[in-house]
């Protein structure tokens, strides 16, 4: 929209002129640019460096007037080859994705009625929601470990009152995976969410009543859409972290739920293959960031011309 | 309490049974009745206003009629049916909302059609019906527009068709040009009505303003605190308001507090420490009791000498006040200046109107103007209440 000639604007710019607005979104930038693209950089020169032995090689070599540029794709390719780095990949994409799913089932009626609950309890159960993150995050995730084994608390209880005859095999299993991944995700979908649907203008869910939607098609019709961009954001806030998680998977998962935060681990520090790890973890972060490019420039596209 | 200041003027006759009948609605939050036995009827094809301050219970009652609040008693028929037990979606009802709600995330069209949309109505009839709603409004151009890419004006007309598409046997008006500026504001009360009354919807608005209701409404109800205190047709309620609030809610008004003194059929002679007001038709009270006698501003001439021989003569004729005074202030609006004259022996300051027909006034009233004022005895409206 075009919103350069408003009064607010003019008085804005003569106030703090360009270079205050540079600087406002100069810092952010300045920040992400040396701690997040500088070591970016640095691993995927690692990834496509040579090893003598612990020494990288240089990758840029000048000799005899020859400049000579060594670049190993090596790595590469054999991630392409390998199944397992493939099947590993798709794994973890699908295990976040299921996580997201669940999370956006339990987040988004209890972020609906959080919103819709009267604005002196909200406090309250927004306070609720950010609880667990006041005990360290490692002890809860082992909690479940000790609720989820075979001989643990579910289990216990549940063949004391004689539900089951012998354990349920819970932990190292898919189901505890996602289970302890939706469990620690969970507020970083609702709040999203939440800060979208309190905002919502109610007098619209009158005006679909009112011209004869039922309070269920209200739902699909006006609220879900309003609050797309809670659920997009709730989504990826979710997704992207589930990728590359590796404490829930080490912890709660098995033989089964192979994911690639461990297999990077495992280059790491089992196998020492430096170069081996970096391409593991750019090959990952290409594989969000381009679905995600893609998807912010329709979003950009479906709302030109958009938003005030 | 009824003052029967102008008995000649034709009350509106309720033909049929009412279109829609509100029976002693009643709608208490907690302790508070913010709508307080409400009764009225308001005829087919009729624009109703309820005109009111904020917090009156105005917008109240106008949500019950749509559903979204439920009467703690009392009864809403619509063309014979009792319509308090349906929800919002059930009812043939639709509302303009105030500020408009238009869906952000659909265009035009779509918002047109959502309503139709929701009633299963063949495809082709939705099409045709909503190119009829554009038409009526003239947004054709605008179809594709989002909310957001379209002026204040046109979203009202937006709203309007929206809640017109389905055809609905009562539209509700809430503040509709509330939104709008002034001099837009002027224009679109008489295109609004001028389209209500093409579809012949049956219409009740809510409204602040004054002057929207009075130009839009066949009949206003003006509210205060719950309670509905005088129905009429906009002359009747300017011209014979029937208690104080009334009186000073619409337009301006000045107001003497006195005691009757004289009582006769065809007169009265009413005391107030300002002056004796005469007034030149009988009222329903008696001799000694206190009453308000109301004279509008406009009602009054203001001139530094006293009326001219002639003048006097047809003054004498319906009886007549007079009053001398200093000007203290005034206010030159353009089309009218308005005089601030405090009125000899007493603190009592009246405001007297004084229409700017010509150019160059010839009598030059200033501040500190020793004046004259004065009124017909049958311009007077007595208040008991």
């Amino acid at each position: 929209m075009n919103t350069a000639a408003t009064p607010t604007s003019v008085l804005y710019n003569k106030l703090t002129g360009v270079w205050g607005r540079n600087v406002v979104i100069g810092i952010p930038l300045a920040f992400l640019l040396a701690f997040f693209l500088l070591p970016f950089l640095v691993v995927f020169k690692i990834s496509v460096s040579e090893m003598d032995n612990v020494v990288f090689k240089d990758l840029i070599i000048w000799s005899d007037g020859i400049l000579q540029l060594k670049v190993k794709l090596g790595n590469y390719i054999f991630i392409a080859q390998d199944d397992l780095y493939f099947k590993t990949y798709i794994s973890s994409l699908k295990f976040a994705g299921i996580t997201t799913a669940i999370c956006l089932l339990i987040a988004y009626p209890f972020a609906y009625f959080m919103a819709r609950s009267p604005a002196d309890k909200r406090p309250a159960l927004l306070m609720l929601v950010m609880l667990p993150f006041w005990t360290s995050f490692l002890l809860r995730v082992y909690a479940w470990k000790m609720l989820l084994a075979d001989n643990g608390v579910f289990n216990n209880v549940a063949m004391q009152i004689g539900l089951i005859s012998e354990p349920l095999k819970m932990m190292n299993t898919p189901f505890s995976l996602v289970l302890g991944m939706v469990y620690t995700y969970l507020p970083f979908m609702i709040l999203p969410l939440y800060a979208n649907l309190v905002k919502m203008d109610l007098r619209l869910l009158e005006a679909a009543l009112d011209l004869g939607a039922t309070p269920w098609q209200t739902f699909w019709r006006i609220t879900v859409p309003l609050s797309k961009s809670g659920i997009i954001a709730g989504s990826m806030l979710v997704f992207i972290p589930c990728v590359g998680e590796f404490v829930i998977p080490e912890l709660l998962g098995g033989p089964q739920t192979l994911m690639i935060g461990r297999v990077l681990w495992d280059e790491f520090f089992s196998n020492n293959d430096w170069p081996m790890a970096a391409t593991v973890a750019v090959v990952m972060v290409l594989l969000i960031i381009v679905p995600l490019a893609l998807f912010n420039k329709y979003q950009a596209e479906s709302t030109a011309g958009g938003r005030r | 309490m009824a003052i029967v200041s102008n008995p000649n003027a034709p009350v509106p006759k309720p033909s049929a049974a009412p279109f829609l009948q509100i029976k002693h609605v009643v709608k208490q939050f907690d302790d508070v009745f913010a709508v307080d036995d409400v009764s009225l009827d308001v005829q087919q094809g009729e624009i109703f206003a309820l005109l009111g301050s904020s917090g009156c219970g105005k917008s109240t009652l106008l949500r019950m009629l749509a559903g979204f609040e439920l009467p703690t008693s009392g009864q809403i028929f619509l063309a014979g049916q009792d319509i308090v037990g349906l929800a919002p979606y059930e009812r043939p009802i639709n509302m303009m909302f105030q500020s408009y709600a238009l869906f952000p995330h659909l265009s035009v069209w779509e918002n047109i059609a959502f309503g139709l949309k929701r009633d299963r109505m063949p495809k082709l009839e939705i099409e045709a019906r909503v190119e009829q709603m554009l038409d009526l409004v003239q947004l054709k151009q605008y179809a594709k527009r989002k909310p957001h890419q379209l002026s204040g004006g046109q979203q009202q007309r937006v709203a309007l068709a929206r809640s017109l598409a389905k055809r609905p046997k009562l539209l509700l008006l809430d503040e509709p040009l509330g939104a709008l500026d002034a001099k837009l504001r002027e224009r679109t009360q008489l295109e609004l009505v001028d389209i209500i009354e093409k579809v012949g919807v049956t219409c009740v608005m809510v409204t602040h303003d004054q002057e929207e209701a009075m130009t839009m409404a066949t009949r206003i109800g003006v509210m205060s605190e719950g309670k509905i205190l005088q129905i009429g047709r906009p002359s009747d309620i300017y011209e014979t308001p029937n208690c104080r609030f009334v009186a000073d809610f619409i337009g301006s008004v000045n107001l003497f507090k006195g005691a009757v003194e004289v009582d006769q059929p065809d007169h009265v002679v009413i005391a107030s420490p300002e002056c004796k007001h005469y007034v030149s038709h009988g009222i329903t009270g008696t001799s000694g009791m206190t009453v308000h006698v109301a004279v509008r501003p406009e009602k009054m001439t203001i001139q530094k000498g006293l009326p001219s021989d002639e003048e006097r003569e047809s003054l004498e004729e319906v009886g007549f006040n007079i009053a001398q005074g200093i000007i203290k202030d005034l206010a030159y609006l353009g089309s009218l200046t308005t005089y601030h004259v405090q009125l000899d022996g007493s603190s009592t300051i009246v405001k007297v109107t004084h229409t700017n027909a010509a150019r160059h006034d010839a009598t030059h009233l200033t501040w500190g103007d020793k004046v004259y004022v004065w009124w017909c005895g049958s311009d007077v409206v007595v208040l008991t209440s």
